[in-house]
């Protein structure tokens, strides 16, 4: 067997590794075990890439990989877990920028001469540099919004659509000129740039509630570069894990978009949640006019004390709040006094696909107690008490009832039938989408004002002192 | 460059988004934020192609940086992704207390 029939077959081992890896997150006493087989895998790659015949200069690629991984161990574990969102971003962004880099160095390494260069070879040279400046730009933008370093309301200006149509399809157009002749590493650093420009572009429109469905994207965006890398370099082991990825990412991208009821392009394209950015129409939501019942914290831990079943509904407010650990504590309190408690986990609660699953799992809460959206709605008729915790949106029966909302078909969590629900809010002011949520003004509901993390730790103690 | 090459290299990339979508279909909701982190670092596979551009013998300088750079931006995305991905699914805990809200869930979740 040649040295390279060995690398192959380490290759092909690494392939298997990342599809069991895949495979054994089918469920949560697996996924752990899955997730070391995929980092051998991946250390089995590496190796085999260094031994390769021909290979130079392992000094400073080793001296690089020994410098970076650090700063990515280090990153990886004092990052926090509301922070999490960012951090995938973050890393996707690493990634897409590393597919594009490989174009450009491959790109300039085939081409000694203008014209030399092989269709396939140009095609998928131009579409690793295009697609991964898109998805390390885009990431870069994803990731400033959830820091809060950029607004995470919409941005929108006249001529946008227009503008990024144009934009992209001059990089487009720049690339298949150097597919058609002029192959010049200026063009190709053309196309790296316009791209790099769209990604930014394309992602500043797109509202905060918005993200899972952008973060799925630029995810999938990522495994598409690297499988165009691949193509690039003949090398199977990148064209099937870009192909996972790419896979993986689209389907989350369409779970996404079918828990909103949305599809991709409104999504994309809408700027869902401008007309809430309108200053009036903020400040005077849902405020005028009809009462809203609020409450004091002993009032609601009466209620929750003496239920039979309490169902929590966290959302986004939690993660800014940081009250997850609160919540768990409450949680146990009410379980203590026989209290029948459940978590309600909306699909697009929070800024990721599966982000409140990971928050409370921190909290040590068990799994079996989160349930789907289709599993708990039966249950809410049910229940003594529905307690959202900085969630919105996801709740607004308007969705169910009122064609005319921009919200109407979005599965929701039916709260609203519930006996009794207590919503923890900060203030009267309308969610992401931008919406009045009517459920505020059901005589059913009580208003506990404040941070979600204060509030529930204050309901805690008023549940002790019961 | 044979054109038989890029067809076998279509037909590995094919297959493979199917097996993707086939795996990938089954992984519960619960499991959706470490499926993308874990995916995230599969993608940092880019760190293969970052080293064999990095250690083509004979290149120009600024193109060496270039792909010296893709290393590390690999690198990262390797390490920083598996580490991540580990530190969500310990987390995840099925606790022996509770027990009426124990089972029925989770067995109606692998039902699918």
């Amino acid at each position: 067997m040649s040295r390279q029939d060995a690398i192959s077959l380490a290759y092909l081992a690494a392939i298997v590794s990342f599809v069991l890896a895949l495979r054994f997150l089918s469920s949560p006493t697996t996924a752990r075990l899955g997730n070391w087989l995929g980092a051998g895998g991946m250390a089995v790659a590496i190796a085999a890439t260094l031994a390769q015949r021909g290979l130079d200069h392992h000094v400073s690629i080793l001296v690089v990989m020994l410098v970076s991984a650090p700063v990515g161990a280090f990153a990886a574990r004092s990052v926090k877990m509301t922070a999490m969102p960012q951090m995938v971003a973050l890393f996707n962004g690493v990634g897409g920028g590393a597919a594009a880099l490989i174009g450009l160095a491959e790109f300039h390494d085939q081409a000694p001469e203008p014209g030399r260069i092989a269709f396939n070879v140009g095609l998928s040279t131009v579409l690793s540099a295009l697609i991964g400046s898109i998805s390390f730009a885009g990431s870069l933008v994803a990731f400033a919004k959830l820091q809060e370093l950029v607004s995470g309301r919409p941005i929108t200006y006249p001529g946008q659509k227009l503008g990024n149509g144009l934009l992209i399809a001059a990089a487009a157009g720049v690339g298949i000129a150097i597919l058609a002749g002029p192959q010049e590493d200026g063009l190709l650093i053309g196309v790296i740039a316009g791209a790099a420009l769209f990604g930014v572009l394309f992602v500043l429109p797109i509202g905060g509630a918005d993200m899972p469905v952008v973060i799925s994207l630029l995810n999938a965006l990522t495994g598409l570069a690297a499988a165009a890398t691949g193509f690039v370099l003949h090398n199977n082991v990148l064209i099937v894990s870009g192909a996972l990825v790419g896979a993986s990412g689209t389907l989350l991208t369409l779970l996404m978009g079918r828990a909103m009821n949305r599809s991709i392009g409104n999504v994309l394209f809408g700027a869902f949640g401008q007309v809430a950015a309108g200053p009036a129409a903020a400040a005077a939501a849902g405020t005028d006019g009809q009462a809203v019942r609020s409450a004091g914290p002993e009032d609601v831990a009466i209620m929750l004390a003496y239920a039979k079943r309490v169902v929590i509904v966290p959302g986004y407010g939690m993660a800014v709040a940081q009250a997850q650990h609160a919540v768990r504590e409450l949680a146990d309190q009410l379980e203590h006094g026989g209290v029948d408690v459940r978590y309600a986990i909306h699909p697009v609660a929070g800024r990721m696909p599966g982000h409140m699953n990971v928050l409370l799992a921190e909290a040590n809460v068990p799994y079996p107690q989160l349930h789907e959206l289709e599993e708990i709605n039966p249950e809410f008729p049910r229940t003594d008490v529905a307690l959202v915790i900085g969630a919105n949106d996801v709740t607004n029966p308007a969705a169910r009832t009122s064609p005319a909302s921009p919200i109407y078909g979005m599965p929701i969590l039916d709260v609203d039938r519930a006996a009794t629900i207590v919503v923890l809010k900060r203030g009267m002011s309308p969610g992401f989408a931008g919406i009045d949520n009517e459920l505020y003004l059901d005589p059913k509901t009580v208003m506990l004002f404040g941070d979600a993390k204060d509030s529930v730790t204050r309901l805690v103690a008023a549940v002790k002192a019961l | 460059m044979t054109s038989g090459r890029l067809i076998v290299e279509l037909t590995v990339l094919v297959l493979a988004i199917f097996v993707g979508f086939e795996v990938i279909s089954k992984v519960p909701t619960l499991l959706h934020t470490p499926l993308m982190s874990g995916t995230n670092a599969i993608h940092g596979i880019v760190l293969v192609g970052a080293i064999v551009v990095a250690g083509l013998p004979d290149q120009a300088t600024w193109i060496r940086i270039v792909a010296l750079a893709a290393v590390a931006l690999g690198t990262m995305n390797v390490v920083g992704g598996f580490v991540v991905t580990d530190r969500m699914l310990e987390m995840f805990k099925k606790r022996a207390a509770a027990p009426p809200a124990r089972e029925a869930p989770s067995s109606s979740r692998q039902e699918r």
